[in-house]
């Protein structure tokens, strides 16, 4: 079994009432593509949120390459290597493309690997949604993290733009550990190594994208067993 | 570029030595009053235009600035340079002091909390009457008047004083905002989140910012006491939180030379209006209609949205 570059156990986040993470252990393979799935309310960003120190764990512990991070604020878990690309797509829209991806300490080099390197004199909220999508992505590259947290990537992405994802994916890994939220099932099926499935903030199942589809959980709760590409 | 936008601060710098020699001597001392009222309006800037902190207490460090220069001159007899460094630290301090506690809210509650530290600062001053002289204030002494051994008080080391202070105070400005962190400022403004999730500490960086626009604002409060000769409580009240905040949206929020270009304007035409009239505040409230109505950005964020993109 290759090494885990994170480790986090017994995560646990209450809302009031509502248990959004609850006892939850994920280990990510160094090198490996992760998805995370399950259904809308199942707690995947609540989960990456507590991975990545927006939101605060109420219990638990998160190891990076062995160290104890659980108590580093957000910034500092960054500066250790954790990237995290926003749900909602979050740039510097009133600066340029260069000045964006220039605040994540990285140049035209990261702008090139997502096929933006022409843009970059360009004010980055005149971009095309697409594009502002992959701008982001290249500001996550650009921090050269050790675990790139990608919060639903695809979505809004023209079939064109999704299989240039694909490809940027498979080119960052195995030098980047990518942990992947997404609800497209191709893309995880194609890109995972191995998937975990939330379900009411609880490990529904883990397994290759091969042992998932053919859990029987998994299919009840999520896939709904005819329409696996909801 | 770099070239260009230095040899324009320079421009700017090298009219406002000449004016002195142009002007009527009513207008040089006006002029003397708004470099240092800009110098308040830059620091408010720094944290306002540049990193987008809206406080409503800036008058705190202002008379922090006049206070800490013109009360050790008043009871301890300090000479001029020590008292300016006085003022200066007693800005940056106080608003460090200030930003512990109210950074720790942004936005209303930003505004709110900044308004009542002004507002205790302004009380204070009052309530320890016996040392401030309260209401009335006290003419600063002749001692602290002076710089080297020139009188401050007299017209042409008065403005050329005003100048220093203020092409120094220009010229850190702009090598603040042209910066590394003074990129990372404007990026907290346009999106803390963003910036924190890029590995940046958003506390550190708007308490880092909001320090030295008290810096700025304790300078100019000295500065103020010093040349004009005088501290009172007036200057701690609301209207000189207000003031910066109405320079630098008339000038341009987030540009180098918006505060003097806002200051000048905005006294000026108080002076001018009214001399014509009771009603000048209605003169300068047209004005702000007519300013948020065809240049929202204010006169030089206009500019540079028109016509000079790589106005600093």
């Amino acid at each position: 079994m290759a090494a885990l570059i994170l480790e986090a156990r017994g995560l646990n986040r209450h809302f009031g009432g509502v248990r959004a993470v609850d006892g939850v252990d994920i280990a990510l393979r160094t090198g490996e593509v992760h998805a995370l799935i399950g259904p809308n309310g199942a707690g995947k960003t609540t989960l990456v949120g507590l991975l990545s120190g927006r939101i605060a764990a109420d219990a638990g512990s998160i190891l990076l390459g062995g160290e104890e991070i659980v108590h580093l604020p957000a910034h500092r878990r960054v500066r250790k290597g954790i990237a995290y690309t926003f749900q909602i797509t979050s740039i510097y829209p009133r600066l340029t493309v260069a000045e964006n991806v220039d605040l994540a300490r990285g140049g035209i080099e990261d702008l090139a690997r997502v096929g933006l390197a022409d843009r970059a004199e360009q004010v980055a909220g005149s971009l095309s949604y697409g594009h502002q999508r992959l701008l982001e992505v290249a500001m996550g590259l650009a921090l050269k993290p050790r675990v790139l947290i990608l919060d639903e990537p695809t979505q809004g992405l023209s079939e064109g733009e999704v299989a240039g994802f694909r490809a940027l994916v498979r080119q960052i890994t195995p030098a980047t550990t990518v942990l992947l939220i997404e609800h497209n099932m191709d893309v995880v099926m194609d890109l995972a190594d191995r998937i975990t499935v939330l379900d009411f903030g609880r490990v529904l199942a883990r397994g290759t994208p091969a042992e998932i589809r053919a859990d029987a959980a998994v299919q009840a709760a999520y896939l709904g067993g005819d329409d696996a590409a909801a | 570029m770099t070239a260009r936008i230095l040899a324009l601060h320079l421009a700017v710098l090298a009219a406002l030595f000449a004016a002195q020699f142009v002007l009527p001597s009513y207008h040089v001392t006006s002029l003397a009053r708004i470099m240092v009222l800009a110098v308040f309006a830059m620091g408010y800037n720094i944290a306002f235009g540049y990193t987008g902190l809206l406080s409503l207490g800036h008058a705190l460090f202002f008379a922090a600035g006049m206070y800490g220069a013109g009360l050790p001159a008043l009871h301890f007899g300090v000479g001029g340079g020590t008292a300016l460094i006085l003022g200066l630290l007693a800005g940056g301090a106080l608003a460090g002091a200030a930003g512990l506690l109210a950074l720790r809210t942004a936005g209303v509650s930003f505004m709110i909390v900044t308004l009542m530290f002004a507002q205790a600062g302004y009380l204070t001053i009052l309530y320890f009457a016996e040392y401030t002289r309260g209401n009335d204030g006290f003419p600063v002494p002749a001692t602290a008047r002076s710089l080297f051994g020139f009188a401050l008080s007299g017209d042409r080391m008065r403005y050329m004083t005003a100048l220093l202070l203020f092409s120094a105070a220009m010229l850190a400005c702009l090598a603040l905002v042209r910066s590394r962190f003074g990129r990372i400022m404007v990026a907290m403004r346009e999106n803390e989140e963003r910036s924190r999730m890029l590995g940046y500490n958003p506390y550190a960086v708007k308490l880092t910012a909001l320090a030295i626009s008290g810096l700025y604002a304790g300078l100019a409060g000295a500065a103020y006491a010093l040349l004009f000769g005088y501290a009172g409580a007036s200057f701690a009240g609301i209207q000189y939180s207000i003031l910066p905040l109405l320079y630098v949206l008339t000038g341009g929020a987030g540009t180098v030379l918006g505060p003097l270009v806002g200051t000048a304007v905005m006294f000026w035409l108080t002076d001018i209006a009214s001399g014509l009239t009771s009603a000048w505040l209605m003169v300068v409230g047209v004005a702000l209609v007519a300013l948020t109505l065809f240049a929202p950005r204010g006169m030089l964020g206009l500019i540079r949205e028109r016509w000079a993109k790589w106005l600093p």
